[in-house]
Order: C-alpha cells, then sequence, then structure tokens
C-alpha cells in the first residue's frame, strides 16, 4: 500500500516546526514503526537526515513510543502502543499525519522525540514504598486478597508513555500519577506511606506544569495499557484526605 | 597481556556456607567512609538499578548512567513469564540444592559452581524484597504467593505477575532507585551513553560519555565502575532484544584489557513469532510459561504441512493422528517443558525436514486446544454448571493465565490464537557470555564489576526459563553491594578520582576521534543495512547450529564486512546533536568485532553444550554431544585485531556429577 505521510519535523526545541509530506511504500505486516524505518532508510538513501522517533522494546511494554497518528496519541487502535499497532489498519492512499506528544511539560527535543522527564520527578516524589534491601519479611507473611493484588496490578501496568498526557485538553498528568497512588496505596505494604505520598506526588505534578483534571475521560480512552479512569477519583479522595484530614 | 592469570577468587570452604562464611568475614567499609566513595553503575535495568539503589541505602556516593530517557526502560522490562526462587511454597520437594543443581545442569556444566550455588541461595531473598516493594505477584485465593512450572525443572518455583513479571520487577527496582535519587544518593545521567573506560593506575576509575541530546562528551569519574549493560543479542540483528540494547560498554571494557567469557553461548528462545518480511526490525517473544499448557506440533506428513504452508489447510484440519507432538514423542519425562535449547533445536529439525507451518516453512505449532478443553471441563464441575460452553469456560481461563501475551500474538500476526494454533519459531533471545568475572563480580580489570546478563557468571551454556530476572536482582540487591567492598575496603585512603589527569584527557581525545572518523567516512550505506547482513552472517554460521567449517566462512564474511563498514558507512547529521543514526554506528561498529569473537571461540569449543551446538559433535539421536575431558573451561577472550588470545578458567565439580543431561 501507498501512504502519503505527514510527519512533524523540529530541529529542536527553539525551533518553530513544520510538516513535511512524504510517500511510502508499506505492507499490512509492518508495524507502524517499521513503516517509519522504511520512510528513514529512504531518507538516508536521499541523504536526509532520517525523522527522529523515539522506540526500544517493539513489543508495547517499554513506554518509548511516542506518536501522535492522526490526531490520536498512539493511533486509531484501542489499547495499542504506536510499536503494535500494524499497517494492516490503513488502507492503500491513506494520509496519515504524525505528530509529537504535545504538552507544556514535555518539551520536543526532535523532530518526535520529548522530553519526559516530568514523569520520573513525579515517582521521585513518592511513588515507592520505603523499604531498604534486605529489611524485608517474608513474602507470604502479609496475605493478599487475589482480586486486591489484581487490582493493584491493574494499576502497576503503566507504562509511563504520555498518552494519557498527550489526550489530555489539558495536559493534566493525573491517569498516570493516580495509577501509581492506586498500585501501591491498595497494598498493604504501600499503605503505611499513602497520605503523603498522595500529597507529594500531587504537589510535584502541578509543580512540573501539568494541568488539572476536568473529568474528560480521554487518557482513559487513548492509554494503551487501559488504565481505569476510577483511580482518579481514589487519588482525589486521598488527596482531600490528605489536605484537611492529615490522615484517611 | 598475554601472562593474565585467572583466578576466580572463590572462598574456600564446603558449598553450602561458603557464601555465608565470606560473608562474616570480608572486610567491610565503615558507613563514615562509604560517604567518601563514589561508585558509577552503567545501565539501570534489573541489575543497575537494584546495585544503584542499595548501594545508595549503604551510603556509598552512587552515580548512575542509561541511555534511556529514564531508568524504567530498561529491557528487563520486557521479560515475561517469571522469577524463580527456592521457596518450596508449594511443597513439592524444592530446595536451594535443587534450584542449584537444576541451574548446573540446565547450563549443561558450564558453569561455576559457587556462583550459582549463591545464587540459588539468595534467591528466596529476592522475592520477599520484591514483595515489601509492592511487587503486584499473582496470588492464591487464599492471599498467598503464587507459582508455575518453567522449562527444565520438575517443580513449581517460579514467581509472576502476569505475563508481564519483568515490568513489574524492574517498576520496583525503578522505584527504590527513585528513592535514592530524591535523597541526593543518586546522581542520575539519564540519555547518557559510556563510549569508553578510563583507567588510572590499571583500576577502572572513570568512564566518558556522550549526552545523546546534545551530542557532549563528558568525562566521569569514581573509584569503581560497574557495568550492568545486558547482553549482546542484537549482534544477530533480529532478536527479541530491544532495539537499544547493545555490547559497546562491555565491548569498550575489553578492548581496555578485560575479558570476554563464552561469547558463543547465545540463547535462542524455542517460542517467538516468525518472521514475516524482509523488513522486520525485531522478533517478539512469546513467553515460555506458555508451554505449561501449549503443546508443540507439527504434520506427520510433508504433504500436510506443504498444504498449510500454501494456505490451504490450517492447524485446526490436521486430525489428531497426523500430528506429531514431537516434544512429548522424544521426551516424554520433560514434554513441552525440555529446556530451551533443546526445544529450539527440535524446532529447527522438524522445520528442516519440511514440516514447518508457515509461508517460509520456518514455524510450528502451539496449541491451545488441549488445554481450553481441560480448563473448561474443570470449571464446569467445580462451578456445578449444566451443558457447559466447555470451550468458552475453558477459553476465560486461558485468558486469566496468559491474555496479555494472546493480545499480543493477535496484534501482530492478525490472526486468533483461541480459534488457530499460535505459530512459532526460534528467536535469539538472551546471552549467557558476557565479560569474565571473579567470584565478586569483578573483572580481571581492579575495580571494573559486571553485573546481570553482561557478566557470564551463572548459566553456563544454557539459561533456564525464568533465571535472568533472578539473576539481575540477585547481582544487584545480594551479591555486589558485599563483594564491592573486597575492592573498596582497600579504597578507603583514595581520595575523590579527579577528571584532569591525562588518562581522562586520553580516553576524551579517543572517544572524540573515533566518532569523527565516523562521520567523516561519509559513504553510501545505512548503519542499518549493515548491521542486517552481520546479524544474518551471525544468525547463518553461528547460530542454532554450527560447524568449524562454516565458522571459518562466517569469520571472514565478519572481517570483510567490517572492512565495507570502514569504507561505506553513511551517518546523516551532526555530532554535536540529537543523532540515533550515529548512536547505532558506534554500537554496529562493535558487534563487528563482537561478532568474530563469536565464530572465534564458537571454532575453538570443539564439543556440543547447551545453546552451543557442533554439528560435528552429536550422538546418533542428534543430541549434544559434551567433551568435559578437554572443554570443561570457560573460555575467557582477550582481544586482538588479528587473533584474539584465549585464557581458560578451568570449572571444578565438586557438588554434581557431570552427566549427559537427559530431558527423556
Amino acid at each position: 500500500m501507498k501512504l502519503n505521510l505527514k510527519v512533524w519535523r523540529q530541529k529542536n526545541n527553539k525551533d518553530e516546526g513544520r510538516y513535511e509530506a512524504h510517500t511510502v511504500e508499506a505492507t499490512g505486516d509492518m508495524s507502524f514503526l517499521e513503516m517509519m524505518d522504511v520512510l528513514n532508510e529512504q531518507l538516508i538513501s536521499e541523504k536526509k537526515e532520517p525523522v527522529a522517533f523515539e522506540h526500544d522494546c517493539r513489543e508495547g511494554i517499554c513506554g518509548s513510543c511516542n506518536m501522535v497518528i492522526n490526531g490520536k496519541p498512539h493511533g486509531p487502535q484501542q489499547g495499542t502502543t504506536t510499536c503494535q499497532l500494524h499497517m494492516r489498519h490503513f488502507n492503500d492512499g491513506d494520509s496519515i499525519a504524525i505528530e509529537p506528544f504535545r504538552s507544556a511539560a514535555f518539551p520536543v527535543i526532535k523532530d518526535l522525540v520529548v522530553d519526559r522527564s516530568a514523569f520520573d520527578h513525579i515517582i521521585q516524589a513518592g511513588g515507592y514504598i520505603s523499604v531498604n534491601t534486605g529489611q524485608a519479611p517474608d513474602g507470604n507473611a502479609i496475605p493478599i486478597e487475589k482480586d486486591l493484588a489484581g487490582q493493584s496490578f491493574d494499576a502497576a501496568t503503566c507504562i509511563g508513555c504520555g498518552a494519557c498526557v498527550a489526550a489530555c485538553p489539558n495536559g493534566s498528568a493525573m491517569l498516570f500519577t493516580s495509577a501509581k497512588v492506586a498500585h501501591l496505596g491498595l497494598l498493604p505494604q504501600g499503605k503505611v506511606e499513602h497520605t503523603k505520598r498522595v500529597k507529594n506526588m500531587v504537589d510535584t505534578m502541578d509543580k512540573e506544569g501539568f494541568g488539572m483534571c476536568s473529568n474528560i475521560g480521554a487518557c482513559e480512552v487513548e492509554c494503551p495499557k487501559e488504565i481505569s479512569i476510577e483511580n482518579i477519583a481514589m487519588m482525589n479522595r486521598s488527596y482531600l484526605a490528605s489536605v484537611f484530614g492529615g490522615r484517611e | 597481556m598475554s601472562n593474565i592469570t585467572l583466578n576466580s577468587n572463590e572462598p574456600k570452604g564446603g558449598l553450602t556456607n561458603k557464601w555465608t562464611d565470606y560473608r562474616g568475614s570480608m572486610n567491610l567499609v565503615a558507613p563514615n567512609n562509604k560517604r567518601n566513595l563514589e561508585v558509577i553503575i552503567v545501565g539501570t535495568g534489573l541489575a543497575g538499578a537494584s546495585a544503584a539503589s542499595t548501594l545508595a541505602e549503604l551510603g556509598y556516593k552512587v552515580k548512575a548512567f542509561t541511555f534511556h530517557d529514564s531508568p524504567r526502560r530498561a529491557h528487563s522490562i520486557a521479560a515475561q513469564g517469571g522469577i524463580n526462587a527456592a521457596k518450596n511454597y508449594q511443597n513439592d520437594g524444592d530446595s536451594t540444592f535443587r534450584l542449584f543443581y537444576d541451574t548446573i545442569k540446565g547450563g549443561d556444566y558450564r558453569s561455576r559452581e559457587s556462583n550459582v550455588h549463591r545464587l540459588a541461595e539468595v534467591s528466596t531473598n529476592i522475592i520477599d524484597q520484591c514483595v515489601a516493594q509492592g511487587v503486584p505477584f499473582a496470588r492464591e485465593y487464599g492471599g498467598l504467593l503464587a507459582n508455575r512450572s518453567f522449562g527444565g525443572v520438575q517443580v513449581s518455583r517460579t514467581f509472576y505477575a502476569r505475563g508481564q513479571t519483568g515490568q513489574q520487577l524492574l517498576i520496583g527496582a525503578y522505584q527504590g532507585l527513585s528513592r535514592q535519587i530524591s535523597n541526593g544518593q543518586v546522581e542520575m545521567y539519564n540519555r547518557h551513553e559510556m563510549l569508553d573506560l578510563v583507567l588510572v593506575d590499571g583500576k577502572a576509575r572513570g568512564i566518558i560519555t556522550r549526552n545523546l541530546v546534545t551530542g557532549k562528551i563528558d568525562r566521569h569519574a569514581a573509584h569503581c565502575v560497574v557495568l550492568a549493560t545486558g547482553g549482546y543479542g542484537n549482534v544477530f540483528y533480529l532478536s527479541t532484544n530491544a532495539m537499544g540494547c547493545n555490547v559497546s560498554a562491555g565491548w569498550r571494557s575489553v578492548k581496555k584489557g578485560a575479558l570476554m567469557a563464552n561469547p558463543c553461548f547465545t540463547q535462542i528462545h524455542p517460542t517467538c513469532i516468525p518472521v514475516s518480511g524482509h523488513y522486520q526490525s525485531k522478533l517478539t517473544l512469546m513467553s515460555e510459561s506458555l508451554r505449561n499448557d501449549g503443546r508443540v506440533w507439527v504434520p506427520k506428513t510433508k504433504a500436510d504441512a506443504e498444504a498449510i504452508q500454501r494456505g490451504e489447510k490450517k492447524g485446526v484440519d490436521i486430525a489428531e493422528a497426523d500430528r506429531d507432538y514431537y516434544l512429548e514423542r522424544r521426551y516424554p519425562a520433560f514434554g513441552n517443558l525440555v529446556p530451551r535449547d533443546v526445544a529450539s533445536r527440535a524446532a529447527k529439525i522438524a522445520c528442516d525436514e519440511g514440516k514447518g507451518v508457515s509461508p517460509t516453512g520456518l514455524a510450528v505449532f502451539l496449541d491451545f486446544a488441549d488445554a481450553i478443553q481441560r480448563y473448561g471441563k474443570a470449571e464446569a464441575i467445580s462451578k456445578g454448571i449444566d451443558n457447559p460452553d466447555i470451550v468458552k469456560l475453558g477459553e476465560a481461563i486461558v485468558k486469566a493465565k496468559y491474555g496479555n501475551l494472546f493480545q499480543m500474538y493477535e496484534k501482530i500476526t492478525g490472526e486468533d490464537p483461541y480459534k488457530n494454533p499460535m505459530k512459532i519459531y526460534p528467536a535469539v533471545h538472551y546471552t549467557m557470555g558476557g565479560i569474565w568475572v571473579d567470584y565478586n563480580l569483578e573483572t580481571n580489570v581492579p575495580g571494573l564489576f559486571a553485573l546481570g546478563e553482561a557478566n557470564f557468571s551463572d548459566h553456563g551454556a544454557n539459561r533456564l526459563g525464568a533465571s535472568a530476572l533472578m539473576q539481575g536482582l540477585a547481582d544487584g540487591y545480594f551479591v555486589l553491594p558485599y563483594t564491592i567492598g573486597t575492592f573498596l575496603s582497600k579504597e578507603i585512603r583514595t581520595p575523590k578520582i579527579s577528571t584532569d589527569s591525562p588518562e581522562f584527557a586520553t580516553a576524551e581525545r579517543d572517544v572524540t576521534d573515533r566518532l569523527l572518523k565516523l562521520k567523516s567516512i561519509n559513504g553510501t550505506q545505512s548503519v542499518e543495512s549493515f548491521h542486517r547482513r552481520l546479524g544474518q552472517i551471525v544468525w547463518e554460521y553461528c547460530g542454532m547450529s554450527r560447524t568449524a567449517e562454516g565458522l571459518k566462512t562466517g569469520r571472514q564474511k565478519i572481517r570483510d564486512l567490517r572492512d565495507e563498514f570502514y569504507k561505506d558507512v553513511f551517518i546523516p547529521g551532526d555530532l554535536e546533536d540529537y543523532n540515533p543514526e550515529l548512536e547505532k554506528a558506534t554500537r554496529v561498529a562493535d558487534f563487528l568485532e563482537l561478532g568474530e569473537l563469536m565464530m572465534v571461540d564458537a571454532l575453538d569449543r570443539n564439543e556440543s553444550c547447551g545453546g552451543h551446538f557442533r554439528e560435528e559433535y552429536s550422538t546418533d539421536e542428534g543430541e549434544a554431544k559434551r567433551d568435559d575431558e578437554n572443554y570443561a573451561y570457560v573460555s575467557a577472550w582477550e582481544w586482538d585485531d588479528n587473533q584474539p588470545i584465549l585464557h581458560k578458567e578451568e570449572l571444578k565439580f565438586e557438588n554434581v556429577e557431570l552427566k549427559t543431561r537427559s530431558y527423556k
């Protein structure tokens, strides 16, 4: 199939950026990134600079890839990262617009590559359980209800890609932050620091320049790991408790 | 250089007390001195992140480096199936000794007894540590930890978090690391790639890095350097490794005198999604845990296989009597759960006989129909359902166990694995070889340590499933934090290392010159095209089966390709900019040397063992024929562009009897 691409090119953070048009020949079994590889090989053979994009595992788990495809973070397919999107979901002659994940808190580094270190800062603010190596009791010392462990796991599957932020008109990181709060806060081990954790992580989120949540729900729709917006509700309750009650 | 003597530095004493006694008697570093000692850790996957956070907790000043934008992206994250530990929670006869024995045997008796026993000992601490960190492991209804079984063993000792165990463990280690970053104990350098190791007075004292955003070359100094930089599977171009995985940090250290051990020991994983086209950039693993319930087969006749290859028949059209469940037939004791090397070779044999089931003929079936029936029936009985829809009930159970893997398979292939058997084929997955280290995980270069997949130490010639995560975390949480003291306790009087020395200046200049040289070639072929050709050569001559003749040919082909690379590679963009093509070029340049060393190593080893299968050394039944008399050693290579130099570490087996590995 022949595809007409409109790809975002931006030399660096100071450059204004623009779309560049290219045509590429692809097959249905290619992944979206393999289609981009074909484009880049084409550009290199013309001695031009290839399109910079971030990618690594190419199996939907590292969270590196981050393209907005035809206006949607990670493209049209539900629950799928860019690297796991395959070209069989497109048709011959399609036009495809490709942009980076845009948000004030994710400055562009080059072309489709953005700086997502703000996410690391949120985790550093409290997204952990304070246990030193060697302090742990036996793994079976604290039984955890199967369903509860499952719920915690569902929140923990976040890959930190930032699609939630890119999808949100407010550029909010509430889904990302609340997923970590839920992952840890649901487990007995994580309860001890829960209140402090929520407060610190939310405060850092604000400081990093992410917007507020206004219950639009685009984050949940675009999340490649289908993380539930219910986590946000849970975090809001805990945050209020941390501000007014000191404790839940 | 050639008068290197390899000393494993194993402490004396009986196998079971060795580690405990050693810990009790080794030199320690007092807290007031730890504050003044700096440690560089390169790589922040499971091994690196766990080491960085643990050393920081102990009070050392840590500088950690990753080429990723965040430590959370390391390829440990993609490990699916699980992590082994000798907890014996299932009461099925597991023990530290059994895990030790399984690992030694699984590795085809080519690993060091003392290291492996220590790994088995600390395995249980890892699970405790991870649970305390909040890793949401799978649980039973009673709330206790669940286990499953993996290839090459007869007990259930694998802990898991659905099909995303690596992700959950890495996130745990990343969170621990994040805590130390926020404390200021770890200085984190994201998007920095190590391009050289700096030795001062023969000791590893620093690294030269390139800032991948700005292209700036920087010097970093510390009292010692730890490599936790993963494996080199991407030398094959197509592998299950992430695109960025590379050997450069290790290889640069080899060029500074470290030794590369057993480079030809690479693991070909039996259950990966087959190659679909020439544009393919990587291969995707389907977790070994699937072999708990999936049955591997090919049609009994070539006629049926050819009909499938032409698309005229599907797997479900082949009658039960016309299928060859070849693993169950050849290895009744372990069946579909034979170790990876055995399963991979058996798939290759089936396909070489013309019985492959994809258009290319390079695939076998992994079938869940029986499991769906079995689980469906059990569920109907346990829930007391009349007129049950067995298939629907069974599919629900299979989905709960392997849902994300089935979904991934469907996304990549466009086929529904609940209705049609999966098609799988072996692919490069893990490298048992790596930097040579002693019992302390220290290389032959004083002050240079190597952890996790980057070292060679624990898996011999074949790694068992769910043991990579175990080793990465064992090294980082529970081994290095002790053993690094054997070196650092002698360094307490060494002041902060300066980057102003001539050694640092020279190393920096070498890096700059190397980059300029690559850029100035300004040829006509892309880095990617060279990498792809290198991969084809290594796969063909040093893949699932090898011959002396082929290895000689392969070596020459790589040398020719290397010459061509340095004459005709084209790197677009600027040196002082975000430039992924330049990053790839430095990595491929290193792979072009490592690939040659793999051929040399495989040619030296005139035996078959584990993942190293030499056609000249096989039994009448096609099984590997080991030669313990002549090859029970670790091959530790000193690089030389003309003829690499072999140093041998003889392996002594005092606690296990060397047997022919049988899974029949």
